[in-house]
């Protein structure tokens, strides 16, 4: 559970101050440059039928102040989605990944925009990392035509196709076989690429995964299921759920890797490693070990079935923007100052973000019937008086 | 003839901003209690009102103590609104919230049937995400009160195999729409194992859960399965919208060895109202007049049953008499009450939060036409959702569904 990881950290934050190798000794200035920098992940990785890769992660100080940018605005922005859902602008459920960014992070520093990345209902950062704008979040959470469903989709349905991100899913666990799918295609087209399928502890006992996993390592299709346990499905610890909470271990015959998913530079590593994997072996699962600070939902105050103590410990001892800001700071890549500019940077954008958002108008009437079908494409005839008729080929 | 309905009052008020505004603040999503009725309408006021929902009819009058309903009020349908038992006096019952009634008619078929069993996500523990159980598994341990992975198909079918061996399990579905991954158990093993195996196996479970459009919930969250499921041989299948009548169907379900799916609707979780002390059921089979009339047969169920009272009262005022009827029952259609109100007044208007096609609306109206043709002057008017999934922006939901100005032009134009 994640409280065996409290004790655990006392010592992982000491070997950050103790940098394996440093090119620089000088701080450049803030906006970082790329000369190599490397780090050692937080714990090293546990692995199950395959060789772990090295805890020394390849970055430079570019990527570390991108990472610690990247975070801070998706921290930002979860909390102001918080403020929003009480003042009774987003309604209805709105799960938030604060604790959770740096999966979303690393994940994108490992991978291109042509692999695909598809996940469950925790999807803001997600989609933020792939490349959507905050209007488009604050706009959709609000039901405004600016958002990237056009309003109609709202939380839990968020889709970036030009850049492979699919979604945005309401139900438990139905998006793996759909991930699975997108991996099939890719080994269709022959295009290089994989398919990261996201889900959750709660999701990781559903039945669904396990036939997909089947089908998948069959046919060697390029996915990668990555469960992001933050240990509690809702309401239900992991342990009250699963008889093996190793979930990188469930595959079986699939090999699988445990992360620490608060390190985002152990993220971006075993996604690196996974993406080598899948391209020659076929599935990989990714356990990544995180933790969210909010309660399932907005709806869900989360302190009923975990104590405030355990998530303020995690809040202290793990949190991964922290885990970044005293990398940043030991190797002297940015000041205090500075990082807190950044901070302040990013609040500014959140806040320009959602006033936008709300001068967005909400959805016209007749959007209620639009895309329901695809129409347009030359062979349609519908209603009573066939007004619809049209029978062209394209 | 018919006493002003202001019974439902505080209820009613609560859901009618959902039809006025554009964006409604109502306080529906959070669990607050709902305050007394002031709101928004020019009803005059009057000094009795009453709710009638049974052959007992609860008489809601202030000014004379409240008459009580008889024990174990079996029959659902009521002859006249100002009718009464005689009943011996009594205490006047006690008030809670929809889903507090149904978790008292859980708890009381619990202790009364140690084969009773929960089973479902986030039951236990948690207390359940709309609270229906919530404090059961203290009371009846781990063993009865069951708290699942999130594996609908497979406790469901679990709850299925159980039931056959003679326990009787309450599934919970967290959101019907998540038992769409549970239909082949529920169709397959639920519907027809009674048939199959010649009789020799019943199941006597309930599969219950909380569905329909709720407030701005998602397309996927806002499902109405009773549409889905209606096709299915050997279920039976209740919808309640009152905390008498949830607790009353709650319990029935339960004791009944049919298997039954018991729809609840999100947003009726927080209604208010004052039921018996006594035991009590409700008929499964029987739909529930709500308002006896002359002019028009409404025919409703669920949430649509406030907007159809909020309708009426528009409707009242502008002259017109509708005969309300919550069907209550969806599987199978209680086509007596039904029959004996088309005869009466003619017209039929369905009101449902089911989408146009395949819907319930579509089924009854099949089996009213088949039946009572000849008893009907005009053609049977259905209001249902629109064919679309529900969207999140809160304009557009609302234009999906059923609203009470709606009603009101469809009974004018039934009634020319």
């Amino acid at each position: 559970m994640a409280l065996s990881h409290l004790g655990a950290s006392a010592s992982r934050s000491s070997s950050l101050l103790k940098p394996l190798s440093s090119a620089l000794s000088l701080r450049r200035p803030i906006s970082g440059d790329n000369s190599p920098l490397t780090v050692e992940t937080s714990v090293p990785f546990t692995s199950h039928q395959c060789e772990a890769p090295s805890r020394s992660v390849e970055t430079n100080p570019k990527e570390l102040l991108t990472f610690f940018r990247d975070m801070a605005l998706m921290r930002r922005m979860e909390i102001a989605a918080d403020s929003l859902y009480k003042a009774k602008l987003i309604r209805g459920f709105c799960h938030l990944y604060d604790g959770q960014e740096a999966v979303a992070v690393g994940m994108e520093a490992a991978i291109t925009k042509k692999d695909c990345i598809i996940t469950a209902y925790r999807d803001h950062c997600t989609f933020v990392s792939r490349g959507g704008t905050l209007l488009e979040v604050f706009a959709e959470l609000m039901g405004r035509q600016a958002g990237c469903s056009k309003g109609k989709g709202g939380s839990m349905h968020f889709y970036k196709k030009d850049s492979n991100f699919y979604g945005g899913h309401g139900i438990v666990g139905a998006q793996v076989p759909l991930g699975c799918g997108l991996a099939f295609a890719q080994k269709y087209s022959k295009d290089e690429t994989v398919t990261f399928a996201l889900y959750g502890d709660g999701a990781a006992n559903q039945g669904q995964l396990f036939e997909a996993l089947n089908i998948s390592a069959l046919w060697d299709l390029p996915a990668i299921l990555v469960c992001e346990n933050n240990h509690y499905g809702m309401g239900t610890a992991e342990w009250r759920a699963a008889k093996s909470p190793a979930y990188y271990k469930r595959g079986d015959y699939v090999p699988g890797l445990k992360v620490d998913g608060m390190d985002a530079l152990a993220v971006k590593q075993a996604c690196k490693f996974a993406k080598e994997h899948a391209l020659k072996n076929g599935p990989i699962i990714l356990e990544m070990d995180t933790y969210r600070y909010h309660g399932h939902s907005m709806s869900d105050p989360g302190s009923t079935y975990r104590t405030r103590d355990e998530i303020s410990g995690v809040r202290q001892e793990r949190d991964p923007i922290e885990r970044i800001r005293k990398l940043i700071l030991s190797h002297d890549l940015a000041t205090e100052k500075e990082l807190k500019d950044v901070e302040k940077e990013v609040r500014k954008e959140v806040d320009d973000a959602i006033a936008q958002a709300k001068e967005s108008p909400m959805p016209e009437p007749s959007e209620l019937f639009t895309n329901v079908y695809a129409k347009g494409l030359g062979v349609e005839s519908f209603g009573a008086d066939r007004k619809e008729v049209r029978a062209t080929l394209p | 003839m018919a006493a002003t309905f202001h019974g439902v009052g505080a209820t009613v008020a609560a859901l009618s901003s959902s039809s006025s505004s554009s964006s409604p603040s109502n306080s529906f999503g959070s669990k607050k209690l709902l305050s007394s009725p002031s709101r928004s309408f020019s009803v005059r006021k009057r000094a009795s009102f009453t709710m009638v929902r049974s052959e007992g009819s609860m008489n809601f009058d202030l000014n004379s103590k409240g008459r009580r309903a008889q024990q174990l009020i079996a029959n659902a349908v009521a002859t006249k609104a100002d009718s009464s038992p005689a009943s011996s006096s009594s205490k006047p019952g006690h008030e809670l919230l929809l889903f507090e009634a149904l978790r008292e008619g859980l708890e009381e078929e619990m202790e009364r049937d140690p084969r009773v069993c929960v089973m479902g996500e986030d039951v236990g523990h948690y207390g359940g995400s709309y609270k229906v159980t919530k404090g059961l598994a203290t009371k009846f341990g781990d063993l009865r009160v069951l708290d699942t992975p999130i594996a609908e198909n497979s406790f469901t079918g679990m709850g299925i195999g159980a039931a056959m061996t003679g326990l009787r399990p309450v599934v919970e579905g967290m959101n019907m729409g998540f038992l769409l991954l549970a239909f082949n158990q529920i169709s397959n093993n639920c519907g027809m194992l009674h048939y199959t195996s010649g009789g020799q196996f019943t199941i006597p479970i309930v599969i219950r859960g909380p569905g329909g459009v709720g407030r701005q919930l998602g397309a996927e969250h806002s499902q109405r399965l009773e549409s889905y499921f209606q096709s299915i041989p050997g279920i039976q299948m209740v919808a309640c919208s009152t905390p008498y009548n949830a607790k009353g169907l709650m319990k029935a379900a339960i004791r009944s060895e049919n298997p039954v799916i018991l729809f609840e609707h999100v947003l009726l979780y927080n209604l208010k109202e004052r039921i018996p002390d006594e035991d009590y059921i409700c008929n499964l089979e029987e739909a529930e007049m709500v308002r006896p009339g002359e002019h028009v047969t409404i025919l409703t169920y669920s949430r649509m049953r406030y907007h159809v009272m909020q309708a009426a009262k528009t409707l009242v005022n502008k002259g017109y008499d509708p005969e309300v009827i919550d069907i209550r029952s969806l599987k199978p259609f209680d086509l007596y009450t039904i029959g004996n109100s088309v005869k009466k007044t003619h017209r039929v208007l369905i009101v449902e939060e089911c989408m146009r096609t395949g819907g319930i609306g579509a089924s009854l109206i099949a089996a009213i036409t088949e039946n009572f043709n000849d008893y009907l002057d005009a053609p049977i008017m259905c209001l249902s959702s629109q064919d679309v999934p529900t969207p999140y922006a809160g304009t557009l939901e609302e234009w999906t569904v059923v609203q009470p100005a709606q009603i009101v032009a469809a009974v004018e134009q039934l009634c020319q």
